[in-house]
């Protein structure tokens, strides 16, 4: 514990000051005006606000598009999250030996993180492209479906889904492959001593093991699809075909910014302020239990 | 289930019953390791490749998974039609500028959290605390009123300084310097520095390795930022890469010419990528240090 202080009146404030300064101005006062402007609606001519009460909340939950938009949203983090995770995890225990070179792959595992997922967006874009991509022209010798993301909306959420995976994909696999290292082996020849399988080994032993990584991993993946994931919906998809793949985000911008209805989308933000306090707050109630057994 | 009943010699005689199957289970883990370098690699390898080819090249079916010879046509044209000296430029001030500002900024707050007293200090902690749960996407509308009223759109004010608070990078600091001993700080005092002089001279070099994992997340995260420059600029000139190579994407009526596009990918993700790789080592510890 810290006793040692520096006095003096002054200094600290002006040590705090451009922090709080940011802090109030770009993140506290916009906030609170969230939560004011989505209680409002625009005048027809957009010059003035009328109270509106919770009516833009009671329309946005009536709103067939905005549910589809939640139920997309959550679809793509649990896809991008889960599977991503569970393959990495699969893979990781598979290679999970004691063998030279670790920390070469992991270099040549970590840097698609450094890929914007625009960038990312834009390559696999031209990957699955109906006419010249790679991947329907492998299909093409498979079935006769027409893999066209452009008409059919799950292959557009396929598209959007491999993309963001891929750029999560390897540090996935890179921070399993540490966690399942810095398991120790004597815990697991002990089980195996007991008469436990490789499948109960890992069920019973390892994956509780690997829980603070597997935490982790998930909040991270989690807020990673939720919201940096824009770029990508913004330079592949725009949210379509039709609204296949416009998650909460994105439709939130689009009302603001392009419809211009400040209170509906604003009142999407608050429902997204809610969503991340939530997140926030389960990361913290089980990071201070530390999620190891 | 029996196979490792079968030899209880693993448990005794470690070495040599141990050596044999440990190479096997090597290879495998080789090859399982290499395959997902190379699945995760080629579509790296494949955006290069095209970025390499010319339109009918890049048109033609069977595609053509090995590069060509129009690299520098390509390069060049994608350099010239979407002003990519000017994005770049854009991107690596917002970059720098948001790393550097945030570093300064979160190093200077946990400092005065740690070494000093003062009236409110519970307060401005728990509002950093709180920057946490307001990302920009929670904010879209009333942000960029904020940044209009300031006449910071279009600016590089507007696309740096709104982004500066960091609540980790403050936490980061903030362990940091409760680890180090009192006694430096106190005998700093006995030779007469002030708190600043011990801040620079002290705490700074000791503060290298966290300000260089710090940089690494922190340059990444400026350089890709999408959400935050799409709503602060609407002219080509102020736009950073990310969002201003979109016009070189073929849209469905346009000349299908991808090798322009993907060598512009290329060049908007090397320095990102290039920095990860280059400095790996901070990468890592910034990655776990900055999510606890």
């Amino acid at each position: 514990m810290k006793r040692f202080v520096f006095r003096n009146r002054w200094l600290p404030y002006a040590l705090v000051a451009p922090q709080v300064a940011v802090t109030l101005a770009f993140f506290f006062w916009p906030a609170f005006d969230s939560l004011r402007l989505s209680l409002y609606r625009a005048s027809p001519f957009g010059d003035r606000l009328i109270w509106a009460g919770l009516a833009n909340f009671e329309r946005l939950f009536r709103d067939p598009a905005y549910l589809r938009s939640a139920l997309t949203s959550l679809v793509f983090s649990f896809v991008v999250t889960f599977a991503g995770l569970a393959l990495a995890l699969l893979l990781a225990s598979l290679a999970n030996a004691k063998i030279r070179g670790l920390a070469v792959y992991r270099s040549l595992l970590l840097w698609p993180y450094g890929i914007a997922p625009a960038i990312a967006g834009i390559i696999w874009l031209f990957i699955f492209h109906p006419s010249y991509g790679i991947l329907p022209w492998l299909l093409s010798f498979v079935t006769a479906y027409q893999f066209n993301w452009f008409l059919k909306g799950w292959v557009a959420m396929t598209l959007i889904v491999m993309a963001a995976i891929w750029k999560q994909f390897g540090y996935n696999l890179a921070f399993y492959l540490a966690g399942l290292q810095a398991i120790e082996a004597s815990v697991l020849e002990a089980a195996s001593v007991d008469g436990a399988g490789p499948i109960r080994r890992f069920f019973a032993v390892t994956f509780p093991l690997l829980s603070p990584v597997t935490f982790f991993l998930f909040t991270l993946n989690m807020t990673f699809s939720f919201f940096d994931t824009f770029g990508l919906i913004h330079s592949v998809t725009q949210g379509g075909p039709g609204d296949a793949t416009s998650i909460l985000v994105y439709r939130a911008w689009k009302d603001g910014f392009e419809g211009l209805q400040l209170g509906f989308s604003a009142a999407q933000s608050v429902v997204l302020m809610a969503l991340v306090i939530g997140l926030t707050a389960f990361q913290f109630r089980f990071a201070e239990k530390k999620v190891t057994y | 289930m029996s196979r490792t009943l079968t030899r209880p010699g693993v448990l005794a005689v470690r070495a040599p019953a141990r050596a044999k199957p440990r190479d096997r289970s090597g290879l495998v883990a080789h090859a399982i390791l290499l395959a997902a370098v190379a699945v995760l690699a080629f579509p790296l390898y494949y955006a290069f490749v095209i970025s390499t080819q010319t339109l009918s090249q890049v048109t033609s079916l069977p595609p053509r998974p090995w590069p060509s010879t129009a690299l520098f046509a390509n390069y060049a044209e994608a350099w010239q039609r979407a002003q990519m000296g000017r994005l770049l430029l854009n991107s690596a001030i917002v970059a720098l500028g948001v790393a550097f500002g945030k570093i300064a900024i979160s190093l200077l707050s946990a400092f005065a959290i740690v070494y000093f007293n003062f009236r409110g200090k519970q307060i401005v902690f728990w509002m950093i605390f709180v920057t946490l749960m307001l990302p920009v996407p929670v904010r879209i509308v009333s942000t960029y009123q904020v940044i209009s009223v300031l006449g910071w759109v279009n600016t590089y004010w507007g696309l740096t300084v709104p982004l500066l608070a960091s609540a980790t990078g403050t936490f980061l600091f903030r362990q940091f310097y409760q680890t180090i001993p009192d006694s430096l700080a106190e005998a700093a005092q006995l030779d007469g520095a002030g708190a600043m002089r011990f801040l620079w001279s002290i705490l700074l070099p000791l503060s290298k390795a966290n300000i260089a994992a710090l940089f690494v997340i922190l340059f990444v995260y400026g350089w890709n930022d999408y959400l935050w420059p799409l709503m602060i600029t609407n002219t080509p000139e102020m736009r950073t890469a990310v969002i201003g190579i979109e016009s070189l994407v073929p849209r469905t009526s346009q000349l299908p010419e991808w090798n322009i596009a993907m060598a512009a990918a290329m060049m908007v993700l090397l320095p990102p990528v290039a920095v990860i790789v280059l400095m790996q080592r901070w990468f890592v510890k910034g990655l776990i240090e900055s999510e606890k």
